[in-house]
């Protein structure tokens, strides 16, 4: 029994991650039809500023506040930067441009912060643990779901039930329509960044609290999940980049508990195996997106 | 009210609409008519706000709306049903016709009004209000976008080719449903292959031939020219 619930709550807080950090790619990738790949530094962004915050003497939560704000802010600037002025152009223009941008903030990082790790700044009940049915876990586990939990309601709150959210969705279909209609493009594209934005943040605050520190390449592994996790739950679907994410996490969690020690090294080749043969069976992730697309 | 003078729409080196010049006064039903790469479709999409003009100019009630985009075509009163029938398949019924009235968002008092007077013209979509677009018949999908076009509250109506593609029956219902709004004193500019059913509905019209207008007149004057097929067949 305990250890059912042990897995579960690792599922459920590694798989609300995932789905988070998915669902910030896929709903850039559901309007424009581009990976962002400089979404990973957003979450470093989050991660650095915590680290320059933690000597202000500023409540956590203040400071967490300020890292999500910061990360909305560049995931805005990004679209001002790397997509807007190329936007029209090519696809191939704005994979750089965001590659570029992405590059750039990690080199920023680097170099006017430093290369070594920082220490981030985390409130003492992050490294508690409790016990429940017997399972020990740590309360982390326990905020990432609860934030999920949240921050999937509001996102699906937002999708389905605002008129911004409903406009996103039919600018994921059809975008020319949708400014037939008098959806301004630009709002749809700059909500969608503040929105990606925003879930970057809070994954950076979740991620960056499993590991207490930030160093610029922080964003590499999420972006990762979150691009894997899209591809199996189907790239142009917010419920499949949920899907996606808590399968990831699911497959993870398994051959964490499931492989030898010799194995565990090699624990991501088993993961990608998976992921192959997911993609074998259904090529076009486990959910279907919009019938058709268009890009602005 | 819609002034069109000297439209030319370009693709790459091939000039699709060849410095057309048209109008469609208020309250008036004009249809353009031509085959199949007449330009028709261009020179709706180049209105629209949807495809760069290369010449000429557009006015809306004196209005310039050239080189305007498709969000500021809406806005300043003009609505364009596409041949396409681009209803958001994912969307429901309601939201699909919740969004063609985006320009109105605030004014949610308006805008129950006006559906519930579409629901009466429409009461299909009344019925289906829930159901997602994209289950809908092709002739249920048309007047879906037809009435998501009419949320807008335009003072013009740009329909590109609403019989198309639909059975007989149902090009019989559109017909009727164009006729209806027409009376209600809605501007209309058709766009149409299906010239009889076309004529019969509008009080002038235009046709056009490899980008550029060839023929006009009332809608009898139009029907009583001999060389009409001649325009269609090519000859």
């Amino acid at each position: 029994m305990a250890f059912a619930i042990q897995f579960l709550i690792d599922v459920l807080s590694l798989g609300g991650a995932y789905a988070l950090m998915a669902l910030g790619l896929v709903i850039i990738y559901g309007i424009l039809r581009l990976v962002n790949f400089a979404y990973g530094e957003l979450i470093m962004v989050a991660g650095y500023t915590m680290f320059l915050t933690s000597g202000s003497g500023l409540p956590w939560l203040l400071m967490a506040v300020l890292a999500v704000a910061m990360a909305v802010v560049f995931g805005i600037l990004t679209d001002y930067v790397a997509f807007r002025p190329v936007r029209a152009k090519s696809v191939t223009a704005v994979l750089i441009t965001s590659f570029a941008f992405s590059n750039l903030l990690q080199n920023a990082a680097l170099l006017f912060i430093s290369p070594r790790p920082r220490n981030v700044p985390l409130p003492d009940i992050f490294s508690q643990t409790v016990s429940i049915g017997g399972a020990i876990t740590p309360v982390r586990n326990l905020i990432t779901i609860a934030a999920s939990i949240v921050l999937l309601a509001a996102v699906a709150f937002l999708m389905r039930k605002t008129t911004l959210g409903i406009a996103m969705r039919a600018a994921a279909t059809n975008f020319t329509m949708a400014r037939m209609l008098g959806v301004p493009a630009n709002l749809i594209i700059s909500s969608a960044f503040a929105l990606s934005g925003f879930l970057a943040g809070v994954v950076g605050l979740l991620w960056i609290g499993r590991i207490g520190t930030v160093v610029p390449g922080v964003g590499l592994e999420p972006l990762l999940v979150a691009f894997i996790a899209t591809v199996i739950g189907g790239m142009r679907s917010l419920p499949g980049a949920v899907v996606g994410g808590f399968l990831l996490a699911l497959i993870d969690t398994t051959l964490n508990y499931t492989l030898s020690q010799d194995l565990l090294k090699f624990r991501d080749a088993f993961t990608f195996s998976l992921v192959i043969l997911i993609l074998l069976w259904r090529p076009e992730g486990l959910i279907k997106g919009p019938a058709s697309g268009q890009r602005t | 009210m819609l002034d069109v003078c000297d439209l030319s729409v370009s693709y790459g080196t091939i000039r699709a609409v060849r410095g057309i010049s048209f109008t469609v006064g208020k309250g008036e039903l004009v249809s353009l008519l031509g085959a199949n790469g007449a330009g028709k479709s261009s020179t709706i999409k180049a209105i629209a706000g949807a495809l760069k003009t290369s010449g000429g100019a557009v006015t809306l009630e004196g209005k310039d709306i050239t080189s305007a985009n498709p969000e500021q075509v809406i806005r300043a009163g003009l609505a364009t049903v596409p041949e396409t029938r681009d209803v958001f398949p994912d969307l429901t019924v309601a939201e699909n016709l919740m969004l063609g009235a985006y320009i109105h968002r605030r004014d949610h008092a308006g805008n129950r009004e006006n559906l519930d007077r579409l629901h009466t013209l429409f009461p299909r979509l009344a019925e289906r209000a829930s159901q997602a677009a994209g289950t809908l018949s092709g002739g249920e999908q048309q007047m879906l976008v037809i009435a998501r076009a009419l949320m807008a509250r335009p003072s013009v109506l740009l329909l590109d080719e609403p019989s198309l593609g639909l059975a007989p029956a149902i090009v019989e219902r559109i017909f009727e449903m164009i006729e209806t709004l027409k009376k209600s004193g809605l501007t209309i500019l058709l766009v149409e292959q299906n010239v009889n059913q076309a004529l019969a509905v509008a009080d002038r019209a235009y046709v056009m031939r490899l980008g550029a207008i060839v023929a006009s007149g009332t809608a009898d004057g139009i029907r009583s020219t001999s060389d009409l097929s001649a325009h269609y067949l090519g000859g």
